[in-house]
C-alpha cells in the first residue's frame, strides 16, 4: 500500500466509511479492465467444454421433464406414497430448493444494508441461483398437487362455483409466499442487472448482441440523475427483502407446525428453518462458485477472503441448526407428550436412523472443520463441505418429513416410504433445469455486478465533498 | 455540419473533479444538464444539486395497496361473499391473515418500487439525443461524461464548451442530432 492510498483509506475512516479492503479485488485493475474482464466473458467463443457440459444438464432436465410428463399423465400413483405416507421426495425437493434460494437473498439485501462489500463480487451468481431454485420449488410443488394443470383453484378468483380460497390454511400463505418471493427476487435482481446491462450494450461489437442488451437495458444511461433513484429503489428493495427472505421460510414451515402432528407441531421451526435455508443456501453457491471461479477465471474478483467469509457464515448458521437438532430432543422430553418423546427417539434409533445421522454428521460434524482459518482458504476442502451440506440439508428435510409420518398414531397403520424411480428422476432433472439455467446466465449475463465492483474500487468515491445520504454503495 | 447543435458533451477521468464541475455548474444555474457516470458516485446527487427523490412515496403507496388489497380479499371473501364454517374458526380474524398481508405489503411495495423507478428515469426509452456520441458511449466503462443540452436557457455554442474546458474537463464538443 503506496502512502497515498494509506491516506485515502484513513480519509475514508475518518468519513465513518467502512476502509475497503484491498483483497475484495486482486490485482489493481483499472475501471476498463473490469468492464473488459467480465463482458469478455459474453462476447468470448462458446467452447466444447462448455457445450459439454450444457448437454449434460440439459440432459438431466430432459429426463426430469419425462418423469414429470409420465407423473402428470398417469397420476401421481407412480410416485412412491403411500398411506401414512402423503409427503416424501415432492415436499422434500420443494424445501431443499426454496431453501436454497435463501442464500442469494441473505447476499443481495441483508449483506447489503449491514455494509458488507464483499457481496458484491457474489450477488449476482447468487441471486441467480435464487431464482433458478425457487422455479425448481415450484415445478416440484405444483407437480404434487396431482393436477397441475388446474394451478389456479390455488388463487383467489371469482369461479362458478363461487368459492374462494382458504385463507386459514397455511398452505394458501405458502402460495402468497413463495410467488412473492420469486416475483420480487426477479425484480431485485433485474434492477441490479440493467446498469450492466447497459454496459455490455455499449461494449459488444456484435449487432445482434447489440441490440438485445439494448433492449435489455431499457435505455439506462447511467444518468446520476438516474442513479439518485436507483440507488433509494435498490435500498428499498434490500429493505422489502430482508423481512421477506426471513418470512418465506418461515411460512414454509408453518406447513408443518401449523399441523398438530407429533415431531411438526413445535414454535422453533421457523428461526431453525430459516437458518437451515441460509445454510443450505451459501452451501449451493460455494459449490458453483468454486466451479465458476476456476472456469471462467474469476480469481481476480471472487477471493479466497469472500470465501472464507462464506464460510463464516456457514459455520455460524450450522450451529445453529445444531442447535435446533438438539434442542427439539429436549423440547420433546420436556413436553411430557408420550407421542411427542417417541416420535424423536423413533428418529434418531429407528427406520430412518440412517437418515437421521447422515443430516447430523454432514450439517453439525463436517462444518466444523471452519473454525480453523486453514480449512476455511482451502479451496478443495470447502467445496467437499459444502456437497456434504448439500446432501445433508436435503436429508433434513427427508427426516422431518418421512419420520413424522411413517409412524402414525396407529401401529396398524404405520408404514415405510421409499421413492420410486419417477421421484428420483424428478429430482435429477430440477438440478438439471438449475444448472441449465445457470450455465446460460454465466455466459450471457454478467456475472459479476459490474457496476457494484467498480463503486467499491480504491479512488472510485470522491474523497472530500463527503456527505452522507445513508446508502451503502 | 450546418445543423444547429442539440448539446455540449465533455470527459472527466476523475472522481473528485467530477464533484468540482458538478457544484460549478450547479451554481451556474444550468437546469439541463447531467453528469453520466459507470456507477454511483457518493454525494454527486447532492452536488448537482438534484432534489430528494420522491420514490419513497410510491413505494409507501404501494405498500398500503398490498395491505389494503390484503385486508380487504381475505375479509370479504371469507366473512362477507361465502362464509364458511372450517373447523369452527372464525370467518375473518386479524391473526391469520398477517402472513398473507405481510406477503401482499411486499409484493406491493416492490412492484411500485420497480415502476416508479422506471417512471421515474424515464425508462424503458429507445432514444437519448447523445446515443451516438463515442464520448457519451465511455460512460458506461470508466468515463464521468457531463452533457449540457441546447434547450438549457443559459446554453451558448461557444461560452458553454468553453466553460467546460475551463473546469478542466477535457474533449468538449458539440453534439449535433442524427438523422432520426
Amino acid at each position: 500500500m503506496t502512502v497515498v492510498q494509506e491516506q485515502e483509506r484513513l480519509q475514508a475512516m475518518a468519513h465513518g466509511e467502512e476502509p475497503v479492503r484491498e483483497d475484495l479485488v486482486l490485482g489493481n485493475p483499472t475501471m476498463r479492465d473490469v468492464t473488459a474482464r467480465i463482458a469478455s466473458i459474453v462476447e468470448s467463443k462458446i467452447t466444447m467444454k462448455y457445450l459439454a457440459t450444457l448437454s449434460v444438464t440439459g440432459a438431466m432436465a430432459a429426463w426430469g421433464l419425462f418423469a414429470l410428463y409420465y407423473t402428470i399423465t398417469t397420476g401421481i400413483g407412480v410416485w412412491g406414497l403411500n398411506n401414512p405416507i402423503g409427503w416424501g421426495w415432492d415436499i422434500t425437493n420443494f424445501v431443499f430448493w426454496i431453501g436454497i434460494g435463501h442464500a442469494g437473498t441473505l447476499i443481495s439485501a441483508i449483506l447489503f444494508l449491514f455494509r458488507q462489500k464483499w457481496r458484491t463480487a457474489i450477488n449476482r451468481s447468487a441471486e441467480a441461483m435464487t431464482i433458478f431454485a425457487v422455479i425448481c420449488a415450484l415445478t416440484m410443488v405444483l407437480s404434487h398437487t396431482g393436477r397441475p394443470w388446474l394451478f389456479y383453484w390455488l388463487l383467489p378468483y371469482p369461479n362458478q362455483m363461487a368459492m374462494w380460497v382458504n385463507f386459514r390454511s397455511p398452505l394458501m400463505w405458502d402460495v402468497f409466499a413463495v410467488n412473492t418471493y420469486f416475483t420480487v427476487s426477479a425484480l431485485f435482481w433485474f434492477v441490479g442487472l440493467i446498469p450492466d446491462l447497459a454496459t455490455l450494450r455499449n461494449y459488444v461489437k456484435s449487432s445482434v448482441a447489440k441490440k438485445v442488451y439494448g433492449v435489455l437495458s431499457l435505455g439506462w444511461t447511467g444518468s446520476t440523475r438516474s442513479w439518485h433513484h436507483y440507488e433509494i429503489a435498490y435500498m428499498i428493495l434490500a429493505g422489502i427483502s430482508t423481512p421477506l427472505v426471513l418470512s418465506v421460510h418461515s411460512v414454509v414451515s408453518f406447513d408443518f407446525t401449523v399441523g398438530i402432528l407429533p415431531g411438526w407441531h413445535t414454535t422453533i421451526f421457523p428461526p431453525y428453518f430459516v437458518a437451515g435455508a441460509i445454510f443450505s443456501g451459501f452451501a449451493m453457491v460455494m459449490t458453483l462458485l468454486v466451479i465458476t471461479r476456476e472456469i471462467l477465471d474469476l480469481k481476480q474478483f471472487i477471493t479466497l477472503k469472500h470465501f472464507e467469509n462464506m464460510n463464516k457464515i456457514m459455520l455460524a448458521t450450522g450451529m445453529m441448526v445444531g442447535y435446533a437438532y438438539i434442542l427439539e430432543f429436549f423440547i420433546a422430553w420436556y413436553s411430557g407428550s408420550d407421542w411427542e418423546r417417541w416420535i424423536f427417539i423413533n428418529r434418531a434409533f429407528g427406520d430412518y436412523a440412517w437418515a437421521y445421522w447422515t443430516m447430523f454428521l454432514c450439517n453439525v460434524v463436517s462444518p466444523q472443520v471452519f473454525w480453523f482459518k486453514s480449512a476455511r482458504r482451502n479451496i478443495p476442502l470447502m467445496f467437499v463441505i459444502s456437497i456434504f451440506i448439500n446432501i445433508g440439508m436435503w436429508f433434513e428435510r427427508f427426516t422431518i418429513i418421512a419420520t413424522t409420518l411413517h409412524h402414525d398414531f396407529l401401529p396398524a397403520s404405520w408404514g415405510y416410504y421409499s421413492p420410486t424411480w419417477v421421484e428420483i428422476s424428478i429430482f435429477i432433472g430440477t438440478f438439471g433445469i438449475f444448472l441449465t439455467l445457470f450455465l446460460l446466465f454465466a455466459k450471457f449475463v454478467p456475472v459479476i455486478a459490474i457496476a457494484e465492483i467498480k463503486s467499491i474500487m480504491p479512488g472510485a468515491q470522491p474523497t472530500h465533498h463527503h456527505d452522507h445520504h445513508g446508502d451503502a454503495h | 455540419m450546418s445543423t444547429k447543435p442539440v448539446g455540449v458533451i465533455g470527459e472527466i477521468t476523475d472522481v473528485n473533479l467530477t464533484m468540482k464541475v458538478a457544484e460549478k455548474l450547479r451554481d451556474a444555474g444550468f437546469r439541463n444538464w447531467d453528469i453520466y457516470t459507470p456507477y454511483p458516485v457518493h454525494g454527486l446527487d447532492k452536488a448537482m444539486g438534484i432534489k430528494r427523490s420522491i420514490l419513497t412515496y410510491i413505494s409507501f403507496a404501494g405498500l398500503l395497496g398490498g395491505i389494503s388489497t390484503a385486508l380487504g380479499l381475505q375479509f370479504w371473501t371469507g366473512a362477507v361473499d361465502y362464509k364458511l364454517n372450517i373447523g369452527g374458526k372464525g370467518f375473518f380474524d386479524w391473526q391469520f391473515s398477517i402472513p398473507i398481508d405481510f406477503e401482499l405489503s411486499i409484493l406491493g411495495t416492490a412492484i411500485f418500487t420497480v415502476v416508479g423507478l422506471f417512471h421515474l428515469c424515464r425508462i424503458p426509452t429507445w432514444y437519448n439525443r447523445y446515443q451516438d456520441d463515442e464520448s457519451f458511449k465511455k460512460a458506461t466503462d470508466d468515463v464521468f461524461v457531463v452533457t449540457i443540452d441546447a434547450d438549457d436557457d443559459r446554453f451558448s455554442a461557444t461560452e458553454t464548451a468553453s466553460l467546460l474546458t475551463n473546469l478542466g474537463v477535457g474533449n468538449v464538443h458539440l453534439v449535433h442530432a442524427t438523422a432520426n
